[in-house]
């Protein structure tokens, strides 16, 4: 029988974990949330002050940030909307018993785990303006009589990262959704066939509402991490040309590297906000069923 | 039938995966590629002659061997420290009921919505007061922002599945907690925690935005140098692209060694939650 007192060891073993994280997170948050209201600005270190709103003010009124949010939201829009959509596919494919599958689901993860370094890397010189191979395959197909500089005109560069992220993020909803398709009771499909359900029939109806908490969860997470994604942007076109790229997370990287760390502070800790109120209503969920 | 086969699924999933995979072919050959066929007048798609010049160059000329030891450091010791303080911290979830617990495990869920930029702000100037700017510390630190809340996440995953009836039978054999755990649970755990540490490989070893702030000439990592690479070169595709490859290798081969265990422990949680 368990005894009375206190048992301390779960505890104990939870604390090194935790000192960690607090560390590394927690008193970072709160200090985030001081810089914020400083002139935190460390090319300047003499002229640390308390500033109030004002980082915030200026933030409001600051035409670049606002790009920034909008660009923001095309970004996880489209980016996450088609990574969903060609995911869902991919795993639609996958579920269907051929030979070589087990290969095959493996291999087109690799982009997953690709560094977004080189993803950024690889695309940037399939787009290249003078010897890329994007170029050199539209005009093989007659879609192009030239070749165009993807990367550094404004009309073309956003569509152009856009499709990279789409490129990164295709592979884990794809395998997210595929585990969520795998544990489908077969006797359900069975059921609607015999009832003459037609392919589309099933999937609406089945597929679709049996995978509604994979999809929820996988469309969040990928929410936080495209939005939070810095690398792929930064390596492709620095967030130019003029500002055309550039997410908020782009610009308040672009901001520390410069360390104007107050007003950089201020920017993160609205992303922040931003995504706890995408987040908070799945966390609560997530809570409520420990 | 065998045509509706092909048309339904050979051919949209060739058309995927060619998407998929078409960069990483581009990259490899560009980095076998000779450079006046590189930057000749027409594109080849399978290189006329293959060369292995540039890879001498990245070693020999720009001492990629330091990057890479680098990103092998930071990588193994946030992998090491990661894994033995989350394997803790998952048993006691899974093993003990006591109060506070569920705040606890929240308090770890809730650590993947901070943004990276928004820890890096803070976190640069922590760890500029400590004087641990530019060690590889100040990397394995700033990684466990991340490592940690996703291990204790998939660890406690992989632990609840395995049934406490395991361990009990060996402490009633007499066996503490503590040897029940490292001769019953560890080596049936063993798989998940390796697929886990293959993860925190992974990501560590892939990050940049930390690492371009916290490391100087001296502890590089392979992201950041490639970039600088960039900046440096400005378009020296085949040694940029030598240099991709030999990030990747690594990589995959880990990944599909893990591949299965990893897949496993990620749906986990959303499929059965």
């Amino acid at each position: 029988m368990r005894r009375k007192n206190i048992n301390i060891w779960p505890y104990l073993l939870v604390l090194p974990a935790l000192l960690i994280v607090t560390f590394v997170v927690f008193i970072p948050v709160i200090e985030a949330i001081f810089m914020s209201f400083q002139s935190y600005d460390l090319r300047r270190p003499d002229k640390i002050a308390y500033l109030g709103f004002r980082n915030f003010a200026d933030m409001f009124s600051d035409p670049i940030f606002w790009l920034a949010f909008k660009n923001t939201i095309i970004w996880v829009v489209f980016g996450v909307g088609l990574q969903f959509l060609f995911g869902f596919i991919l795993a639609l494919l996958l579920n269907q018993s051929f030979r070589g599958r087990g290969i095959i689901r493996a291999v087109s993860l690799i982009p997953w785990a690709t560094p977004g370094v080189l993803i950024g890397l690889m695309w940037k010189w399939i787009y290249d303006g003078n010897y890329g191979v994007l170029n050199d395959l539209l005009i093989k197909l007659g879609l192009l009589d030239q070749g165009i500089t993807f990367l550094s005109q404004t009309s073309t560069a956003f569509g152009s990262v856009i499709v990279t992220i789409i490129w990164q993020g295709i592979p884990f909803f794809a395998i997210m959704i595929l585990a969520g398709l795998q544990v489908i009771s077969r006797e359900m499909y069975e059921a609607a066939d015999i009832d003459g359900a037609s392919k589309l029939q099933k999937l609406i109806h089945i597929t679709i509402p049996s995978l509604k908490n994979v999809i929820i969860i996988t469309i969040l997470l990928r929410i936080i991490w495209v939005s939070n994604s810095v690398d792929i942007i930064h390596n492709m076109t620095g967030g130019g040309p003029s500002y055309s790229t550039q997410t908020l997370s782009v610009y308040i990287f672009n901001k520390a590297t410069v360390l104007d760390l107050g007003y950089s502070s201020s920017m993160a800790l609205f992303l922040m906000f931003m995504l706890a109120m995408v987040a908070v209503p799945y966390l609560k969920n997530a809570f409520k069923e420990r | 039938m065998r045509w509706k086969r092909i048309v339904s699924l050979y051919i949209p999933l060739g058309t995927i995966l060619l998407f998929l995979l078409f960069p990483f072919y581009w990259t490899f050959i560009t980095s076998m590629k000779p450079e006046h066929e590189l930057y000749g007048s027409t594109v080849t798609y399978w290189p006329k002659e293959l060369t292995l010049a540039s890879y001498q160059k990245l070693f020999g000329e720009f001492n990629f061997l330091l990057p890479m030891w680098n990103s092998f450091l930071v990588a193994t010791i946030t992998t090491f420290v990661t894994l033995f303080v989350s394997t803790l911290a998952a048993y006691s979830f899974t093993r003990y009921e006591f109060k506070g617990k569920s705040l606890l495990m929240g308090l770890f869920l809730t650590n993947n919505m901070f943004p990276n930029v928004l820890l890096l702000i803070p976190l640069f100037a922590i760890m500029r007061s400590f004087d641990l700017l530019y060690t590889p510390i100040s990397l394995v630190m700033a990684y466990a922002t991340f490592t940690i809340p996703f291990s204790v996440w998939m660890l406690t995953g992989y632990l609840k599945d395995l049934p406490n009836a395991l361990e009990e039978a060996a402490m009633i054999d007499g066996a503490n907690r503590a040897t029940a755990f490292i001769k019953v649970i560890l080596p049936v755990l063993m798989p998940s925690i390796v697929a886990t540490g293959v993860y925190i490989f992974i990501q560590s070893w892939n990050e940049y935005t930390f690492a371009v702030l916290f490391t100087n000439e001296a502890t590089r990592t392979i992201p950041v140098t490639l970039k600088n690479l960039i900046g440096q070169l400005g378009v020296q595709w085949d040694l940029l692209t030598a240099g991709g490859i030999i990030t990747i290798i690594p990589v995959c081969i880990m990944f599909f060694f893990a591949q299965k265990k990893l897949i496993e422990g990620m749906t986990a949680g959303s499929v059965k939650g």
